[in-house]
């Protein structure tokens, strides 16, 4: 074995201390195992490394970057109304919510927000990408676990938020739709009452998953106590979003971040699970996918009248500064941090997205599990790859 | 037709042929029955979807496609693979469902050989199957399939003593170990002094017969005790370094063998292939139809569990095995050879 990275050497001689453990007697001797790039369990091109003594992992190591587009370098040379084109892709289940806290930052430092029409509109969107995002994670769950017929049901509802999606933006995936001071266009005729419908379909359909999988003896057996998380070493990690709620830290950026955005004209609760397992990872992302349903719920009844543009300029010059806007993504904190010279594209976009520092608990968490438990834990954590990799 | 020591040897080898050829076409028969109705129809239907629709009507020659596709695929050796083990190992698999079929009855004079100890046979012959999975996942050179291989190993062990004990209690309570006789045994039985239908083992033995099923299940690599081709996690376990009709044999071989446990289920527990009040060649007729919508029943109920279930995990599987079922499966073959006796 060529020995020529840091994390090669220390695996390499974790491997040796693998061998050295397992029975002498016996003359058994430790198996790496590469799960991935092209893996059924990673969706998309994550590599874990994991060192096996029987089933048991020894250690593992996630290695990712094989899908690296260089989107920080990218963004330097567009322009800001070209940036959210490209931000899009980044979470590519979330699209919407990728491109708001960008849109945020760029107005932070122009000095200028969107009328409040646009404002709750750019929530109700936020929320729909959530459950786009989130009821896939709750079907896909089942299907890591070996039950295949619970993601058929979230891909069937799922469907009809991006109809909804389409049908006010044109894009099912990438809808592209935030704009500097305001939104591309206003909602069309009979979408409000369409997405009254949907609402309740989705909120039916987090009942039906939690009868059909949650329920279900097991999944809890599988689940509970699988992957434990510690409140005090998920927050070491910088763990965020519902990985880091389901260990019974109570933070989430739609309350405790004051942001121009609509939540806070909602009722609206913010869920916790203290038990810190894949069980409660996956209670979490249930219930916070019908708070996000009832909060649109909400927005669509109170949605005020007016403009969705405020006045920008034609070609659009950002002043010189930096800005860092955050806010709670389907998947965990993303942010982004834009310096600007006064051109008409950032200077420098740094983009802290959620998954990247979620997996980095991985080698921490599958240390001694058993390799189910490996897909357990990877499908609880509940990673994109375009959000690791960007 | 020459004469040897008094046998006539042409005809035996004729009768032999046939049914070898009889079997050979009930295996494909059986797992297209059940792979289209139901992996591809019922699945698709319990997930809000039609699955195939385009070849023939509503899909039904998919399969059959399916196969031809597969027979026309090249024949690939992993580099690393024991080329005759890798070779073999699902010509091995397809054995142990060769000879599931030769002892089950589908009416009086329809089976293939009516052994006196069929069903002690059937359950031998139907853990052969371990032997060429586990040369799958050894030949592969492939890590995920030696893990799905071991797996497979280990559970298929552990739950062919469940499947063993669940079907002691028919064995005592009919008081002969042939299919035949364990279907006549049925049919000649009462319930509370009427002997309408017979008495299917099922209202007596119904321990054994959630026991059969949970057990069969597990032998079945079937969902939730499909670990050994957990595709989430082993990609396909012992069967990923398979293509074309070697894969096909794998295929083959899982359905055929569920088709084969289902009708084994059938038989022991709803009465298999008899009507009441029809003997003779009517029975012959009408005993296969009957066997036949018995099976789709009991296989109705394993792929329900398939589709519905999340898997289990290894060590779940085991103890699942060996702290409930087995305890259960003994308490059962007690209280039926206290019953036996008493009554």
């Amino acid at each position: 074995m060529a020995v020529t990275t840091d994390w090669q050497k220390s695996a390499y001689i974790a491997g040796q201390a693998a061998d050295a453990r397992v029975n002498v007697e016996l003359e058994t001797e430790g198996m790496t195992l590469n799960l991935g790039p092209q893996h059924p369990a990673t969706h998309g091109t994550l590599r874990i490394v994991v060192r096996l003594d029987g089933e048991q992992v020894v250690w593992a190591e996630p290695i990712c970057g094989y899908m690296h587009r260089g989107y920080e370098k990218l963004c330097e040379v567009r322009t800001y109304p070209q940036v959210t084109t490209l931000i899009n892709r980044i979470d590519w289940l979330g699209h919407f919510a990728n491109e708001v806290p960008f849109i945020l930052a760029a107005e932070q430092l122009m000095g200028i927000e969107a009328p409040p029409r646009a404002q709750w509109i750019r929530t109700i969107f936020f929320e729909m990408a959530r459950i786009a995002n989130v009821s896939l994670f709750l079907g896909d769950m089942g299907i890591q676990l070996g039950a295949i017929t619970p993601v058929f049901y979230a891909f069937r509802d799922r469907e009809y938020v991006l109809n909804l999606m389409e049908a006010a933006t044109g894009g099912r995936f990438h809808p592209n739709f935030d704009r500097l001071g305001g939104l591309k266009e206003d909602l069309p005729r009979g979408w409000v009452d369409e997405c009254h419908g949907v609402m309740a379909r989705v909120i039916s359909f987090c009942q039906e998953m939690e009868d059909l999988l949650m329920g279900n003896e097991i999944f809890q057996t599988r689940t509970r106590g699988i992957g434990v998380i510690p409140a005090a070493v998920g927050l070491e990690y910088g763990l965020s979003g519902a990985n880091i709620r389901a260990s019974g830290v109570d933070w989430d950026l739609r309350r405790d971040e004051d942001s121009p955005l609509a939540w806070k004209h909602c009722d609206w609760k913010v869920w916790t699970h203290p038990d810190g397992d894949s069980y409660a990872r996956y209670w979490v992302r249930l219930q916070e996918t019908r708070e996000a349903a009832k909060i649109i719920t909400q927005l669509l009844d109170g949605l005020p009248s007016g403009s969705i543009q405020a006045k920008v300029p034609r070609i659009i010059k950002v002043p010189a500064g930096e800005a860092w806007c955050h806010t709670e993504n389907p998947l965990g904190e993303m942010g982004y941090y834009v310096v600007s010279k006064g051109g008409r594209g950032p200077f420098r976009v740094k983009i802290r997205s959620a998954s990247f520092n979620n997996i980095s608990i991985v080698p921490w968490l599958l240390r001694g599990v058993y390799v189910p438990d490996v897909i357990t834990i990877l499908a609880s954590l509940y990673f994109i790859l375009g959000d690791i990799d960007r | 037709m020459p004469l040897m020591l008094g046998v006539d040897f042409g005809a035996y080898w004729a009768t032999t042929l046939l049914k070898v050829v009889v079997v050979l076409g009930l295996i494909p028969a059986g797992a297209i029955i059940l792979g289209y109705v139901f992996l591809l129809k019922m699945m698709s239907h319990m997930q809000s979807r039609l699955g195939p629709m385009e070849a023939g009507p509503h899909g039904s020659l998919q399969l059959v496609a399916d196969g031809l596709k597969f027979i026309q695929k090249e024949d690939i050796f992993p580099e690393r693979s024991d080329r005759f083990v890798f070779a073999a190992a699902p010509i091995v698999v397809l054995m142990s469902t060769f000879l599931l079929y030769i002892v089950i009855p589908a009416g009086p004079r329809l089976i293939i050989e009516d052994l006196d100890t069929g069903i002690f046979f059937a359950l031998a012959v139907s853990s052969l199957s371990v032997l060429g999975i586990l040369m799958a996942g050894w030949a592969s050179a492939n890590k995920y399939s030696l893990i799905g291989a071991l797996r497979a190993a280990g559970q298929l062990i552990a739950y062919e003593l469940p499947l063993v004990l669940a079907v002691v209690g028919v064995v005592i309570q009919a008081g002969t170990m042939s299919l035949q006789g364990i279907v006549m045994a049925q049919a000649d039985g009462e319930i509370f002094g009427v002997g309408l239908i017979g008495n299917p083992f099922i209202f007596t033995q119904f321990i054994g017969f959630a026991l059969f099923l949970i057990a069969a299940q597990a032998e079945l690599t079937q969902a939730p005790f499909d670990m050994p081709v957990a595709e989430s996690e082993l990609v396909a376990g012992y069967m990923t370094e398979y293509t074309g009709f070697r894969f096909l044999f794998f295929f083959m071989g899982e359905f055929g063998t569920a088709f084969a446990f289902s009708a084994i289920g059938a038989t022991l527990f709803l009465g298999g292939w008899y009507v009441p009040g029809v003997e003779g060649t009517l029975a012959d007729v009408l005993g296969p139809l009957v066997l036949g919508a018995k099976i789709m029943l009991v296989a109705f109920f394993i792929f329900w569990f398939r589709f519905s279930y999340p898997r289990l995990r290894e060590d779940q599987l085991q103890a699942f095995a060996w702290k409930l079922l087995i305890p259960l499966s003994l308490l059962n073959i007690a209280a039926t050879g206290v019953l036996k006796v008493v009554f």
